[in-house]
């Protein structure tokens, strides 16, 4: 299949300019990381105390670091959004679309270099969480199986982000249409608390967002629980990795196709 | 001879009710093999929408269009493969260098990765951005973006270029420097759809104007053929005094080809000539030998608004979009 094949190609220089971008505008790299950092030192130090152990049987720091893992890397998909509208003001994608290349590539190429800003953010996070004193208490197998899931689904959204850019088509209004909707999403869920101690509907809102299946089930492949304390009986926590390879799934099932038919209409103004 | 470029009956409409724009309305346009065709219009004419719509980035509403016999619409891959666009903005990679920005279009044409930048190196030594070639595109001037952005049109040797607005914000120099290297390229044989707001530009490289206008060609001829109905060349002299215009006019009679047209309220008295510097030469003598007081007194070669005020009886400027570019036309081309 030599379409296949160019396909790769065309993604592979496509996420090879991308980085180059990164590694030569160091602001970006800064804020990608400095975030996560100062994101797990607040919670760590400021909330720590006054949020407790509450009922999870883990220390605090150790609860916290998987929701902002979570938290981190599904804010990390919305460069997604902003890059392509970027590119899209630019006449860049003008340009690529009057090549004969895969109409997929950019994408492709855009969403796996977001993947890799993902991974350097959570390396960060990662070795911030060790300073203030969390631990992989499971396995290297399992911790890998965190790591990869993490990735996932935020690769996942990234795909939203990418129609959402595409269709926005202004990187600022993308990065606060993206804050609007993924500050609830990420703070209504088990994220920073238990969700156990929130209202009604917003409990059962925790209790099906995938946010909340995503960080559970990293820190069950971290080992940072307590077997003393399950999880909320609902299906979606019972089984998180399940479900959010489930929610992986539908959201590049329905969002691929979409971000690449829009990216095939669309052009600069 | 078969026509590289052929459209009939385009139509483009943006929005829709009340706020809807007819970008393109009807628009025919033939660009025979080998030869440069100039699409001259002002600011919102619909020159970026035809491009456009050629270059397969915008389905149009209504009408077809082929590139080399290969229909934009039904086999937009294939026309893609024939063609070389740089668009009315540069777009070129700020964060890239000019080698890397080349280097990544023609891997993206599949070149090969040695073939590829071998052929950016070339490029860089032909647009004379050699010395740049290592720099990122961030510290280039705009005429040095526009070349590596036409460099990058060109990476896979298309036999058919489409270039719009070229040198819309250049400084004069670069505009020159633009001009020449245009017109090596069409030396070689390429087919060129070029769009400009300069009469003097479509003159400068155009085989053939079309002139666009609410999205349909409402002239089309050579150069000449344009400023033979503009009237071609014209002196205006601008009077001291406005009681005086009438002195002028008479003092000036017989001198041009066509009757002196008169504005009041500016105190410009314009007289279509042929002949150049001898006539305006003349044209003193005979206003001083009047008697008038003349403030102002040049030769004007015709710009696209005199095409226009000849076409359609108006003026360029549009109220709706009258941005600096129109007006810009006059400085460069008057
Ligand atoms: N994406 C768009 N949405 C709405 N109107 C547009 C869009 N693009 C162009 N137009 C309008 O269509 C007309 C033609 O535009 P364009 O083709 O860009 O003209 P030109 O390139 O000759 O300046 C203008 O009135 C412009 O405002
Ligand atoms: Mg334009």
């Amino acid at each position: 299949m030599t379409s296949l094949a160019h396909t790769a190609a065309d993604a592979v220089t496509v996420t090879r300019r991308n980085l180059i971008k990164i590694r030569r505008v160091p602001d970006l790299l800064v804020f990608t990381t400095l975030q996560p950092i100062m994101f797990v030192l607040l919670f760590a130090y400021v909330f720590g105390g006054a949020i407790g152990e509450q009922n999870t049987g883990i220390d605090y720091k150790e609860f916290l670091i998987a929701g902002i893992f979570a938290q981190t890397v599904v804010f990390g998909s919305t460069f997604t959004g902003f890059s392509l509208a970027e590119d899209l003001q630019k006449g860049f994608i003008d340009r690529f679309r009057t090549l004969p290349m895969s109409p997929a590539a950019v994408l492709l190429g855009r969403t796996a270099s977001d993947v890799v800003n993902n991974l350097i953010s959570l390396l960060v996070m990662g070795l911030s969480g060790l300073v203030v004193g969390w631990r992989i208490r499971s396995n290297p197998l399992d911790a890998l199986g965190g790591f990869l899931l993490l990735l996932l689904f935020a690769y996942a959204v990234s795909w939203i982000m990418a129609l959402v850019g595409l269709l926005v088509r202004t990187p600022e209004v993308v990065n606060n249409a993206a804050f609007i909707v993924i500050f609830p999403l990420t703070f209504i869920a088990n994220t920073f608390v238990s969700p156990e101690t929130l209202p009604g509907p917003l409990r059962t809102f925790a209790y099906w967002n995938p946010v909340s299946s995503v960080t559970q089930a990293a820190r069950e492949l971290f080992g940072n629980t307590n077997p003393q304390f399950p999880p909320p009986d609902v299906w979606p926590l019972q089984h998180p990795v399940v479900y959010s390879l489930l929610w992986s799934a539908a959201v590049l099932l329905v969002f691929v196709p979409l971000s690449v038919r829009q990216y095939q209409r669309t052009t600069s103004r | 001879m078969v026509d590289a470029v052929e459209a009939e009956g385009l139509v483009k409409v943006y929005g829709s009710g009340e706020g809807e724009v007819r970008a393109l309305d009807g628009l025919d346009l033939r660009v025979a093999e080998g030869t440069v065709v100039g699409l001259l219009g002002p600011n919102g004419a619909g020159k970026t929408t035809t491009i456009k719509v050629l270059t397969t980035l915008l389905v149009p509403d209504a009408g077809s269009a082929r590139v080399r016999g290969t229909d934009v619409l039904r086999d937009p891959g294939g026309v893609r493969s024939t063609i070389g666009v740089s668009g009315q903005y540069a777009a070129v990679d700020e964060y890239l260098t000019g080698f890397e920005n080349l280097d990544m279009v023609g891997r993206l044409y599949h070149l090969g990765s040695g073939a590829a930048k071998e052929r950016a190196r070339e490029l860089l030594e032909q647009f004379d951005l050699a010395d740049a070639a290592d720099r990122q595109v961030k510290g280039y001037s705009g005429g040095m973006r526009r070349r590596l952005d036409l460099a990058g049109a060109l990476v896979a040797r298309p036999p058919v270029l489409f270039l719009d607005e070229p040198t819309t914000g250049l400084d004069p120099r670069s505009r020159l420097g633009m001009w020449k290297v245009i017109d090596d390229l069409v030396k070689g044989g390429t087919t060129l759809l070029l769009t400009t707001q300069y009469l003097e530009e479509a003159d400068q490289l155009a085989d053939r104007i079309a002139v666009i206008d609410h999205g349909r060609v409402i002239a089309e001829g050579t150069a000449d053929d344009l400023k033979e109905q503009v009237g071609g060349e014209r002196v205006e002299v601008v009077v001291e005094d406005a009681a005086s215009l009438g002195s002028a006019r008479e003092a000036l009679a017989g001198l041009g080809r066509g009757e002196a047209v008169v504005d009041e309220r500016s105190r410009r008295l314009t007289v279509p000539v042929s002949g150049g510097a001898s006539v305006l030469v003349e044209a003193v003598r005979r206003l001083d030998d009047a008697g008038v007081g003349v403030s102002d007194l040049g030769l004007r070669r015709p710009t696209l608004d005199d095409v226009f005020l000849t076409l359609t009886g108006r003026a360029t400027e549009e109220p709706d979009d009258s941005d600096g570019a129109t007006r810009e036309t006059q400085e460069v081309a008057g």
